[in-house]
């Protein structure tokens, strides 16, 4: 297994294993229903629990009195913020992205202030949820109900109600003293823009705006917590990070982290949101005041108002072209709401990285805000960040090219960033694929293909997302029948844990059945980070591929002492290990294990450092239905690069499933805020997310420009699908319609009344 | 308390009885204490946020008069236990009725249509509801009954403010009364909702013609149109304005345009008065059109 | 403590009896009474279809039926797709094939739902299939290969007797 020379194209390499569409390994559990998710748990003696939740978008905490609630037959345990140790004004390093421990606290049970309608502040369990739910009417709650504001732009004027009285704005590196609702500022800054623009034929500047919209994941969050009576607490859970999950709850409860064991069930859905613990240090709680085991689950309002969107956004983009379509300056300001509690300057930073990073920019600056406002604490929804600032700066740049009179994707190509180009925030990006891609989209028999019709148009748009590396672990067991099981802690989301197998099958020559992948909890396993940042087939990979070649190596020392030959005689190829005229196949070597020398167990681990970089174009043909606002896609194409595609099948899942996530968010997806500062639509019925109806087939073309840091050349594919569909509907609403639409989501309402409005 | 606030349901009583006799027996016993129970896709969520409560929840399904649907000469005896699904299943019904069973095909997905019924959406009275605009042009009549006895209401006054209707404690609703099919006529009730399926109706227009033997000319119509005023509401003057004209997308926007003045809508999260004021012209014009294809076939 | 009702109801094919009060619904007696955790809970309200069965032959949505009201019907779930000796479903067979679940909490909603629409109309079209699947939603895929699998799986069940 060799590396492919970084400083040149590689041939394509034949692959096995790599590239081929085996089943997945945990496929047969979850078409019979027999794969077991965390709400399906059931321990002996388990207790149900529900929590409290604030009625007000903002408001103190005057008291809480839990004692009738407590008097209830049934009830076993109560629990508020004062069972929570005092937790101090700390950051914690999460792998990606820090959070500050006593606002993570806060945000489980709420201390002195609710801050959304939906905080939590008192939880009970109970020997049902009928009795629990009866126990949380008995809580009485003593509020002082204050202003609240729900939208950033509004937060972030001085006679704003102030979330936060301690808050002052971080900026760069240095602290203001005024309290605030700005927690974070942000500002990247290349060459001169007011010299940029001044070389510019052609300026165009937009504003731009995008409500809340939330993950959507099927499965809400649920936990099972027993806190044993040795001291051990056990975490069942549907998380995206099993490590870090322990850590959050450990930290949140002042224990050690070895007394906190972690079982990440089968999880339905994450995008981002299940991340950040809610339940569990509550769950844990209730168990250790009950002495049994508790499970909550949120409802699906809860779970709307009381888990992590994505930030609202205000932004305005201005970019700068000569006449011959060279784009020359940028200029970004991007306001993004935090929701309840600061902390959203990771998130914010991702935005003003990415904001023109598919451009080759010798002039630009990026501002950004980070602003707290009464509604859940936002969280990481698929490229946080990125989806916003596409939306703006792809849009700006599709009208410049119309008024450039330059075909769109052609203008793109003119400008594209490649190998060598700096980012505004500062790196110089190694070997990508944007341009590949932007080919590959203009060979694409839809970009060739003529769209006819009235109110129809087409549009196109760039996506970037950095993709994390971090860290991770794997053990991997050479059993005495010649498979391999491997034990890894990257929580399967959408299918890893079979590319994952079939990078160690590739590794050793032997076949994707033959690896048996577990994912399995913290005690089981070393350190891995969050299912997450599109990491886990490159990180969690490199893992798993260095294990193979570990294998391979004591293999071969098996088999040079089983031969009696010296050990640079053992060779191998495709899983068959041969010194002279003697060869065994892997399978028949491993039985020997059983009978000769130590058993193979490998472990290994990685922390692996930069980004995959992941770029991506989307193209849609649209229909306006002029009279109603109403936008049908007609047809969808996604462009991507991949790097390497383990199993194609599955990233083109990734690939599909964003767009898709992307068009509700472009055409239907928000929150809606009474004047009281409350969610209003927290269901599936009026939180629009599409149905198989609202959307037709997605095509799929994978582009593969081979990560050098990599074996296989694997890039991160599952976030960067998500950032560009706002913006290439836009853009094709625009061609179908004339309008601009500069808010999202493009509902029909908005559409229409857009559409009057310009006639 | 909001809307979707999930609560656990009060625990109640639950009868099933086989006969009407019973079910208005117990009705009257339990007054307003009682629920009833047919599709349960509305009155469980309900329940369960905290909107409705019962001691009682009387599951009609047992009744066979509520659960058939009797096509003859006098027209259409709808239960009003009767599932949705079996009114679009049925190829009789759809031909005659075909306003309704266009709203019985798009009331939820195909999970709520395999429960949820007709009457179970009129008692409802939701101001969105589907199947009435397309009861109101078909001209139905409800049959509701009490340990008392029978009476029958109009559809177009069953329904009195949102929520609200004409039955007493103690009345239920037997059944929905359709007239026979009249020649040269054809019905449609269209929706607009910002997805394709599973909202509820931002505007809803049903719409009834009958053409004169050639099809150019309406010989008589009915408008209704649902989620623009607290019930749904009939378009009397677009309606009576048509009987006469020529078909031709002049006169069909003239009703569109006259439709509209019964058009009291609010501003939601599901769309603006001036939206909703303007989809209720555009959608009665194009539902009018359905009608009137399906009247010359 | 609320009085239960005793339900005797055929559950896949078995009788099965079990008790519960009137107000819970058949979700919750299946997840947390029977044991057959595949139907899930995705909202509560009937929205999202992750909790479909089949009763006497039709799907609904079972957190919107009462336990009690299984008195005397069929119930299907997904755990009754797949037989024994390995036999999975085409359905089954063809979603695993076509990678037509992700994070698969979806799948046992869309399995049982797809098993009714390919009897009501075995040869659907995919607006067919997109119309009578509106009723589950699907996060991760995007729909595309769930659409693909049911083409599939009508396709290999009109070349064999079932």
């Amino acid at each position: 297994m060799s590396t492919p020379p970084p400083s040149s194209e590689p041939p394509v390499p034949q692959y096995k294993v790599i590239g081929t569409r085996p089943i997945r390994h945990d496929g047969v559990d979850k078409v019979t229903g027999k794969a077991v998710y965390t709400g399906d748990i059931h321990l002996p003696g388990m207790l149900h629990g529900k929590i409290l939740r604030s009625p007000h978008a903002h408001a103190r905490v005057l008291s809480v009195d839990t004692s009738e609630a407590e008097k209830m037959p049934g009830v076993h345990a109560v629990a508020t913020s004062a069972d929570l140790p005092g937790l101090k004004d700390q950051i914690v390093q999460l792998g990606e992205g820090e959070v500050n421990l006593k606002y993570l606290g806060a945000n489980c049970l709420a201390r002195d202030k609710v801050l959304y309608k939906g905080h939590a502040v008192a939880a009970v369990a109970a020997s049902s949820l009928e009795v629990a739910e009866a126990a949380l009417s008995r809580i009485k709650v003593e509020y002082e109900v204050l202003p609240s504001v729900t939208w950033c732009l509004d937060a972030m004027q001085d006679a704003a109600p102030v979330l936060h009285a301690e808050l002052r704005t971080a900026s760069m590196g240095e602290n203001s003293d005024k309290p605030t609702n700005i927690d974070a500022h942000v500002c990247f800054e290349k060459g001169n823009i007011e010299a940029g623009f001044a070389t510019a034929d052609v300026v165009v500047e937009r504003e731009f705006k995008t409500a809340s919209v939330h993950q959507g994941y099927i499965e809400p969050q649920v936990v099972v917590a027993d806190w044993n009576q040795d001291g051990q607490l056990r975490i069942w859970t549907a998380t995206q990070g099993s490590f870090t999950c322990r850590q959050q709850t450990a930290e949140l409860l002042n224990l050690p982290v070895s007394r906190v064991t972690v079982t990440p069930c089968e999880i339905g859905g994450g995008f981002g949101g299940k991340i950040t613990v809610y339940l569990e240090p509550v769950a844990a709680v209730l168990s250790k005041k009950s002495g049994r085991p508790v499970k909550i689950s949120m409802q699906r309002n809860e779970v709307f108002e009381g888990t992590g969107p994505t930030p609202g956004s205000w932004m305005r983009v201005k970019l700068g072209a000569t006449r011959t379509g060279r784009l020359v300056a940028g200029e970004a300001r991007i306001v993004f709401d935090g929701g309840a509690f600061p902390g959203g300057g990771p998130i914010l930073a991702a935005g003003c990285m990415c904001v023109f990073s598919c451009y080759e920019l010798e002039h630009a600056k990026v501002e950004g805000y980070n602003v707290v406002v009464n509604k859940s604490k936002t969280s990481a929804y698929r490229a946080p960040g990125s989806t916003h600032v596409a939306y703006a700066c792809e849009s700006v740049i599709d009208e410049l090219a119309q008024t450039l009179k330059l075909d769109p994707l052609e203008f793109r190509l003119m400008n594209a960033a490649k190998e060598g180009t700096r980012r505004v925030d500062g790196p110089v990006y190694p070997r990508i694929g944007l341009i590949e891609v932007l080919n590959a989209a203009k060979a694409s028999e839809h970009w060739k293909s003529p769209l006819t019709g009235v109110n129809r148009g087409r549009g196109i748009a760039c996506g970037f997302w950095f993709n994390a590396a971090l860290k991770s672990s794997c053990t991997a067991n050479v059993n005495f029948d010649g498979t391999i099981t491997l034990l890894e802690g990257s929580t399967d989301i959408g299918g890893t844990r079979t590319s994952l197998a079939m990078q160690l099958a590739e590794t050793l020559g032997i076949a994707a059945a033959d690896v048996h992948p577990r994912v399995v909890d913290t005690d089981s396993v070393g350190y891995t980070d969050v299912t997450g940042g599109s990491r886990v087939t490159f990180a969690t990979g490199l893992a798993v591929c260095k294990a193979g070649l570990e294998i391979e190596k004591q293999m071969k020392a098996r088999a040079a002492v089983l031969w009696n030959v010296s050990l640079d005689q053992i060779k191998v190829e495709n899983g068959v290990y041969s010194a002279k005229d003697r060869s065994v196949s892997f399978k028949d070597l491993a039985a020997e294990l059983s009978v000769h020398g130590d058993p193979i167990v490998v472990s290994t681990s990685v922390s692996p450092e930069g980004s995959t970089n992941a770029f991506c174009v989307h193209i849609v043909d649209l229909e306006v239905d002029r009279e109603t606002g109403k936008t049908t896609i007609l047809r969808y194409t996604v462009i991507q690069d991949a790097g390497k595609a383990i199993h194609p099948s599955y990233v083109e899942g990734q690939m599909q499933g964003g767009a898709v996530q992307g068009i509700g968010w472009a055409l239907n997806e928000e929150y809606f805020f009474d004047s009281q500062g409350r969610m209003a639509n927290a269901s599936f019925l009026d939180y629009r997310m599409p149905t198989a109806l609202d959307v037709p087939m997605i095509d799929t073309i994978i582009v593969e420009v081979p990560n050098p840091d990599h074996p296989f050349g694997v890039r991160g594919v599952g976030e960067v699908p998500i950032v560009p569909p706002p913006a290439t509907i836009a853009n094709a609403i625009q061609r179908a319609t004339g309008v601009r639409m500069c808010e999202l989501p493009m509902s029909p309402p908005r559409l229409w009344k857009a559409m009057a409005d310009a006639h | 308390m909001n809307l979707s606030e999930e609560v656990v349901l009060d625990d109640f009583r639950y009868a099933a009885p086989v006969s009407l006799q019973e079910a208005t027996a117990l009705l009257a016993e339990y007054g307003l204490r009682a629920r009833l129970l047919a599709g349960g896709t509305d009155i469980i969520v309900q329940m369960r946020e905290g909107r409705r409560s019962a001691d009682l929840v009387l599951d009609l399904k047992g009744i066979s008069e509520l659960m058939t649907i009797q096509m003859n000469a006098e027209g259409m005896r709808l239960g009003a236990g009767v599932p949705c699904y079996r009114l679009y299943d049925d190829p009789a019904v759809k031909t005659a009725y075909s306003a309704l069973t266009d709203a019985a095909q798009i009331i939820g997905g195909w999970q709520i249509q395999s429960r949820a019924s007709i009457g179970g959406n009129l008692c409802n009275a939701s101001p969105a509801a589907d199947s009435i605009p397309a009861l109101m042009v078909h001209d139905a009549v409800c049959e509701v009954v009490s340990h008392k006895g029978r009476r029958t209401v109009p559809v177009a006054q069953f329904c009195t403010a949102p929520s609200r209707t004409v039955l007493d404690t103690g009345e239920m609703l037997a059944a929905l009364l359709l007239p026979p099919v009249v020649p040269q006529s054809g019905a449609a009730y269209l929706r607009f909702i910002p997805r394709n399926e599973m909202d509820i109706a931002v505007v809803g227009a049903a719409a009834w013609v009958e053409l004169n033997a050639t099809g150019d000319t309406f010989v008589n119509a009915r408008i209704a149109l649902g989620a623009v005023a607290p019930t749904p509401r009939v378009a009397q003057k677009a309606a009576a304005w048509l009987r006469g004209q020529p078909v031709n997308d002049a006169t069909l926007a003239k009703a569109g345009e006259l439709a509209q003045e019964v058009a009291q809508p609010i501003d939601d999260m599901r769309g603006t008065i001036e939206y909703r004021k303007h989809l209720s012209g555009v959608l009665t014009k194009r539902v009018l059109e359905i009608a009137i294809k399906r009247a010359k076939q | 403590m609320a009085k239960k009702l005793h339900v005797t109801t055929t559950i896949n094919n078995e009788s099965v009896e079990f008790l519960c009060e009137a107000r819970h619904s058949l979700l919750e007696v299946l997840r947390d009474r029977l044991e057959l955790t595949g139907a899930k809970e995705g909202c509560n309200n009937g929205n999202c279809g992750a909790c479909t069965v089949l009763m006497n032959g039709l799907p609904v949505v079972s957190c919107l039926v009462l336990a009690v009201e299984a008195e005397g019907a069929e119930i299907e779930t997904v755990e009754g797709l797949a037989g024994h000796d390995h036999f999975l479903h085409p359905l089954q067979q063809c979603f695993l094939e076509g990678a037509a679940l992700q994070c698969g909490i979806c799948t046992p909603g869309f399995l049982v739902a797809a098993k009714a629409l390919l009897k009501k109309i075995p040869n659907p079209t995919e607006e067919q299939i997109r119309f009578n699947l509106s009723g589950n939603l699907c996060r991760c895929t995007g729909y595309d290969k769930i659409v693909r699998a049911v083409q599939a799986a009508a396709e290999q069940m009109k070349e064999t007797v079932s």
